[in-house]
């Protein structure tokens, strides 16, 4: 099997544990939506500030719901001594790590579908351009997922994981946080052009994470 | 020929406390070997040692003419570890979990099928594993062992936890594998039932074993 | 085993004792205040130091984990010259922060404006803070220090984006005047001069204190390593006469389980 046909078995699994328990459909979608509630109490939905503020109360929840299914992910390997298993599988773990981050990233992308109508909705926002905002919503879908698969596996196995991925694994990301919402911002806005810079950088983050975890998670497997 | 699975001095820590204290081992392809030793004795470790789950401290290590203190990743395809647990995914189903495991290790997924009739497990083939009894799960782990069609098997306490019928299944298993020239590692508290399957006993004592066959390799008990 | 020979250690403790005591009596009194900030800028001499320490720290931790991973350069060595930069790289974060949250406050008017080094720091504050935590984790010592070393690696990759992402990001918003967001003076003789001097002085302390912090690893890793040799050698004796008598003539029998 090549690489590309073990990611898409280790995705699969992934994937269909997902659709027979519904973890991030049932919980992870609506705590991100709950999260947005929470913002409309916490900042005054009366005076726009909502609308100017939505491209980044939404990736924010994107980025707490991610913690959620960072930590469903490894917390499927960590039952019945499944790490083991896929240890001595046999299986490359690069094509592992690339399963399972793809298999985030469909996750997230359903959560971003959510809240993305949530934020519309619930935050009365208009989208000018849609297809930077597409590209950039991919790119930082994509190394939030890549980012978020290294550091699951770099704590699953240790008993301080819950509270150890989140302050891992929110500075580490703060560029995508960052440039994601420059780029909703231009979109909304009407001024695709300034959106470009940003989805290049996205895009650097994403393929560079995705090169290191590739290369960075077998070892870190060995020692979950 | 080269010894399948060749331990010499081996130490092996599980986090500061040596598990392996001094373990000297050979096993030859096609026997069966029978591991003993009271509780934490090691046994368990020295098979994750063999699998190339844990590093070795100090000494030597081959395995499948693998040398596991420069790589113990390569040699694992070959072998297959039966530990006490499962190592499936309880929302999949058995089926599901099997030919995850079998198309992992490169295997037929096809060949699923005939490993869960084996294993008597064909009437269970679509529950979830969330829902299966221990005696169930056992027989599991035994057909995700067979199913990846390993050259090494490594048993840990197989018995444990079956009814009657599995045992029967169990050992009929065993037999099959010695016949068909695979080699296996059988660590276990069933000393009768285990000593009939094995052709030789290496006793482990508090982290240390001395189980290189000479001389005085042994008869099997007489029943 | 040390970094620096024990001579060598203890004339750099002084020598940068001295140093430090030059730079005050510099930064304080030799170099005239700011046209601009006036003394407030006088900080400068204590901050930009540290920050460059700061990042000298980082850097040293990040090339450090990487001789420990690859193969032919492993040694415990790079382990301990890693979590000790951390360590140090932490304490120097945080002084660049303070001290720069100090100085902005005359020159701003608040403890705090999103200048672009600043929020690059207190990322990097944060990405120190993960990796101590991740040292902090009980395991073997090959299995932490593998772990902490790919942790190192991944944040230190991390370190030029967010420089990048935040510069532009603040530089956008340029338009608001009123909060300069560049802690700058007018640099030129004697303030440069002391300048470059802190940095040096920062440097000697740095290196001082790696060598001392990394003797304190190298003693508690030896205390680690007597127990373990306590532990095997307990283990080994507890079995003393039942692994006589397995070896003997008598290896066809059971031994029975004897307590140690």
């Amino acid at each position: 099997m090549n690489l590309v046909q073990e990611a898409a078995l280790v995705a699969g699994k992934d994937l269909r544990i997902e659709a027979r328990s519904r973890v991030t459909l049932q919980q992870v979608v609506p705590f991100g939506l709950v999260v947005l509630l929470l913002f409309a109490f916490a900042l005054d939905p009366d005076r726009g500030i909502l609308r100017r503020v939505a491209p980044g109360l939404f990736w924010v929840t994107v980025l707490l719901g991610a913690l959620l299914a960072v930590s469903r992910s490894f917390a499927v390997e960590a039952e019945n001594g499944a790490s083991d298993a896929l240890r001595l599988s046999g299986l490359d773990p690069a094509g592992v790590f690339l399963g399972k981050a793809a298999a985030l990233a469909v996750e997230l992308a359903v959560l971003e579908t959510v809240l993305a109508v949530g934020v519309v909705v619930l935050f009365d926002v208009g989208i000018a351009s849609i297809g930077p905002l597409v590209l950039a919503t991919l790119a930082a879908t994509v190394g939030i997922a890549a980012t978020g698969t290294l550091y699951g596996v770099l704590a699953s196995g240790l008993r301080v994981r819950e509270t150890l991925v989140p302050m891992l694994l929110l500075p580490v990301v703060s560029p995508v946080l960052l440039g994601a919402t420059r780029a909703w911002e231009a979109a909304i806005d009407g001024v695709p052009g300034d959106a470009w810079p940003w989805v290049g950088l996205l895009s650097i983050f994403a393929v560079l994470y995705v090169a290191v975890g590739m290369l960075a998670f077998g070892p870190l497997l060995e020692e979950a | 020929m080269q010894p399948v699975v060749r331990l010499r001095s081996a130490v092996c820590l599980l986090g500061r406390f040596p598990a392996l204290a001094d373990v000297d081992l050979d096993v030859a392809e096609g026997e069966v070997v029978l591991l003993s030793g009271g509780n934490g004795a090691g046994k368990t470790t020295l098979l994750r040692l063999v699998a190339g789950l844990v590093p070795l401290h100090s000494g030597e290590a081959e395995v499948l003419g693998c040398d596991l203190t420069q790589d113990r990743r390569s040699h694992r395809r070959g072998l297959s570890l039966v530990g006490h647990e499962t190592g499936c995914y309880d929302d999949l189903t058995v089926r599901e979990n099997l030919r995850f495991a079998a198309r992992a290790a490169g295997a037929e997924a096809s060949a699923v099928d005939d490993v869960l009739e084996r294993l008597g497990l064909a009437p269970l083939a679509d529950s979830t594993h969330g829902r299966l009894s221990a005696g169930q799960r056992r027989r599991l782990a035994l057909a995700v062992a067979i199913a990846r069609t390993p050259r090494l098997l490594l048993l840990d306490e197989p018995h444990a936890g079956l009814d009657a019928d599995g045992r029967e299944v169990l050992d009929a298993l065993l037999g099959q594998a010695a016949n068909d020239g695979r080699t296996v590692l059988l660590a276990s508290h069933e000393l009768d039932r285990a000593r009939a399957l094995a052709g030789r006993e290496v006793v482990l004592f508090a982290g240390q074993a001395n189980g290189i066959p000479d001389a005085r390799r042994r008869e099997p008990a007489p029943k | 085993m040390t970094l620096l020979k024990p001579a060598i250690s203890r004339a750099l403790g002084w020598v940068t004792l001295v140093a430090l005591v030059v730079l005050a009596l510099f930064g304080l009194w030799g170099a005239p205040p700011d046209s601009v900030q006036g003394d407030a800028q006088r900080l400068m001499y204590l901050h930009v130091p540290a920050a460059w320490i700061a990042y000298l720290a980082f850097g040293v931790t990040a090339i450090s984990s990487a001789l420990w991973l690859w193969p032919r350069t492993r040694s415990e060595v790079y382990d301990r010259v890693a979590g000790a930069s951390a360590e140090l790289g932490v304490i120097f974060t945080v002084l660049t922060l303070v001290l720069g949250s100090l100085w902005g406050r005359p020159v701003w008017g608040v403890w705090w404006a999103w200048d672009a080094r600043l929020v690059t720091t207190a990322v990097l504050l944060f990405l120190y803070l993960g990796y101590l935590a991740l040292r902090s984790v009980p395991a073997s010592p090959d299995a932490r220090a593998k772990r902490c070393a790919i942790a190192a690696l991944i944040a230190f990759v991390d370190v030029p984006i967010v420089h990048f992402s935040v510069t532009w990001w603040r530089t956008l918003h340029q338009q608001a005047t009123v909060f300069d967001p560049e802690l700058k003076a007018n640099i030129h003789g004697v303030m440069a001069l002391t300048l470059w001097f802190g940095v040096l002085a920062f440097t000697l302390l740095y290196v001082y204190l790696l060598d001392r912090r990394y003797r304190l690893a190298v003693l508690e890793d030896d205390l680690d390593e007597r127990e373990l040799e306590h532990a095997i050698a307990e283990r080994v004796a507890g079995a003393g006469t039942s692994v006589r008598m397995s070896r003997g003539d008598d290896a066809d029998k059971v031994v029975a389980d004897v307590t140690p």
